[in-house]
């Protein structure tokens, strides 16, 4: 079916008699040329398939596996463990609170960090969406944090955020305004808020320069008809701009909230003492960081208990998309209330392009 | 997601004759100042922390835990700088980063072509339900694993190496699919098929026409897989657990960790600026590359 012959469309209608009968005669270098052809598509994809298998498929069984056995950092094989059921899931889920903590400062730091990050890259957007002069300076210098690596970022967050008692850079700016100084690791909100700081600064020019993409591709002509419908620029924005990014800016919320609910290094690193595992008494504690803490740190070493944490994240974050597909599909309607897909979306811009176009 | 469809559109923003008209041009005229200068805010922004980073790590520990800070830069850097090279192993986890960061690049970028290639321009049995599948797999994030891969890594006898670090992201879902898109629309399926009459092999056709086509795309997935490498964190900070195979990243960790708690803040950002000094210098060289690859949509992970 996938010779050349089919493919080229001139004998679609070779009747099996006729293709035996070339097949026969072929010699054998062709036929093995032949197989080639056929096989080696499989080869090239084969890599990806077998590390995922190996990396990806494996030791996610794997981890759902161990989280029904009381396995330590250092069991060596199911001989050494014992099968203790669903008891990992329910000692991490009513054991204690630290699950539900964790999951609390999860969302806490996801939100203080998403919401102004997307509006804060919204409004950069929208500045570097003009005429500029040296456009590739300033996209280039709002993108610049993002080759900072989390745990540096972490590091010099935290030398900036540190607690009164320490000094730091901070809280001496709020104490030459007048303010009151403000305990940066050890308060939890305003824990929240530095490490929400750390995030958005490494990633709100990324976003911004994702939403600027998209607002290029927004027909200049439906700002020139608000405008001459009298239309400021604020109405512009809220009218043309913001209707024609959805798609965009949807996406840009998907990615963020994937990107919250396994926060790590910032939390890691902004108080890395040894003995310290997201602050005094986990304040800032996530839940990738619990389960770290869990499988992974110091002695305690419960790989079963890691592994059904990491199992009710991974819920948690199936929820979440199912969630964000739903919102998305709500949110891409337009005013009455109807439907708009995105290719319809992309056809309606299409068109107006091609008037323009035409209109040359 | 179309890889260049943005960066089209922006070529017809040049002003035609309705434009000219006075009511219009608001449209198209430079920006005012004020724009300009809350850019700078912005920029000036993105700059302060590695600006504050220098003036602490180029100052004395004690200036560094001053009640009121020191906001001018002082002479110490190289001596902080050969401080931290006595404490942690930075030129063997510099060395570490910069391998695993080439070899993973490397990696990525000939199995990603090679996949994507496959995909995009050759037909065979269940092709779209393999590519869809790898679409999919972009949704399971790296740490749900954590475990079972560190069981397979200490099974192999691998923890603690680099090669536990490389192994994982030789290839990626992301690459692929990347590559599969921009292939498709490239590569004229022609060219291929003269490829094959002139006598070229499978690879052969691959190596002369996928390959070449791919650069400009090759160029924005390797940066972006050079900087993703290596500024990744979990996975290098779970499984290298001996102190002297390190990447700069788990490093750094090290160095924070090992002061205790009464850290010495000088000490401690002139490590965390060295770790950032190649990549400032990568982004100075490609930084418009980069630029151009997130505006054209190309990556978005």
């Amino acid at each position: 079916m996938t010779d050349l012959a089919t493919r080229d469309g001139e004998s679609t209608a070779t009747p099996d008699a006729l293709r035996e009968e070339r097949r026969r005669r072929m010699s054998p270098r062709d036929k093995w040329r032949r197989f080639t052809y056929r096989f080696t598509p499989y080869l090239y994809i084969s890599p990806f398939f077998i590390i995922f298998a190996v990396v990806g498929l494996f030791p996610l069984a794997f981890t759902a596996f161990v989280s029904f056995y009381d396995w330590r950092l250092t069991t060596q094989s199911v001989d050494d463990a014992t099968f203790i059921g669903l008891q990992n899931y329910s000692d991490v889920l009513f054991g204690n609170a630290v699950f539900w903590t964790s999951l609390a400062n999860t969302f806490s730091i996801f939100l203080i960090s998403t919401i102004p990050q997307i509006i804060i890259a919204t409004f950069i957007a929208v500045m570097l969406d003009r005429n500029l002069r040296a456009k590739t300076f300033w996209r280039m210098g709002v993108l610049l944090p993002y080759v900072v690596a989390p745990v540096a970022i972490a590091i010099i967050f935290s030398a900036i955020f540190r607690d009164p008692t320490q000094g730091g850079l901070m809280n001496s700016l709020l104490e030459l305004v007048g303010l009151d100084p403000v305990n940066w690791k050890s308060d939890r909100i305003p824990s929240h808020i530095a490490i929400a700081l750390m995030v958005n600064f490494r990633w709100t020019g990324y976003n911004a320069l994702i939403l600027l993409a998209a607002m290029q591709a927004v027909p200049r002509d439906l700002y020139e008809a608000a405008a001459l419908d009298g239309a400021g620029a604020m109405r512009r924005f809220f009218s043309v701009t913001l209707p024609s990014i959805r798609g965009t800016m949807i996406f840009v919320v998907i990615t963020a909230t994937m990107g919250g609910l396994r926060i790590f290094d910032e939390v890691r690193m902004y108080d890395p003492r040894p003995g310290s595992v997201g602050g005094p008494g986990g304040i800032f504690r996530t839940v990738v960081l619990y389960m770290y803490d869990t499988g992974f740190n110091g002695a305690k070493g419960d790989l079963g208990k890691a592994s059904a944490i990491a199992w009710l994240l991974f819920f948690i974050i199936l929820i979440f998309a199912g969630l964000n597909f739903w919102l998305s599909g709500r949110i891409a309607t337009d005013g009455s209330g109807k439907k708009v897909s995105k290719r319809q979306l992309r056809r309606e811009a299409a068109a107006i392009v091609n008037e323009q176009e035409g209109a040359r | 997601m179309s890889a260049v469809g943005s960066l089209e559109t922006t070529g017809k923003r040049t002003p035609d004759k309705a434009l000219r008209k006075p009511r219009r041009t608001m449209l198209v005229e430079r920006p005012r100042w004020w724009v300009y200068a809350i850019l700078g805010a912005i920029v000036a922004g993105s700059l302060f922390p590695l600006y504050w980073s220098y003036v602490i790590a180029s100052t004395t520990s004690g200036n560094a835990n001053a009640r009121i800070p020191v906001l001018v830069p002082g002479g110490n850097f190289l001596s902080n700088a050969a401080r931290v090279i006595d404490t942690i192993p930075f030129w063997g986890a510099l060395a570490n980063s910069l391998f695993i960061s080439v070899v993973v690049t490397a990696s990525t970028l000939f199995f990603c072509t090679l996949a994507g290639y496959a995909f995009a321009k050759l037909p065979f049995k269940g092709s779209k339900w393999l590519s869809a599948f790898v679409v999919l797999t972009l949704a399971v994030p790296p740490q749900l694993g954590a475990v079972g891969l560190y069981r397979l890594m200490a099974d192999w006898g691998w923890t603690g190496t680099i090669g536990a670090v490389i192994f994982p992201v030789l290839v990626s879902a992301f690459g692929v699919f990347f590559m599969r898109q921009y292939l498709e629309g490239v590569i004229p399926t022609e060219l291929i098929e003269a490829a094959r009459m002139d006598g070229a092999g499978q690879f052969r056709t691959f190596m002369t026409v996928a390959v070449p086509a791919a650069r400009p795309a090759a160029a924005v997935l390797g940066l972006f897989t050079f900087i993703t490498t290596w500024t990744d964190f979990f996975w290098p900070f779970l499984v290298l657990r001996d102190p002297d195979v390190q990447t700069l990243q788990t490093a750094l960790a090290q160095l924070w960790a090992s002061s205790g708690n009464n850290p010495d803040m000088s000490l401690i950002l002139t490590g965390s600026l060295m770790s950032i000094i190649p990549l400032l210098i990568l982004f100075v060289i490609a930084g418009k590359q980069l630029v151009a690859g997130i505006m054209s949509g190309a990556v978005k992970s």
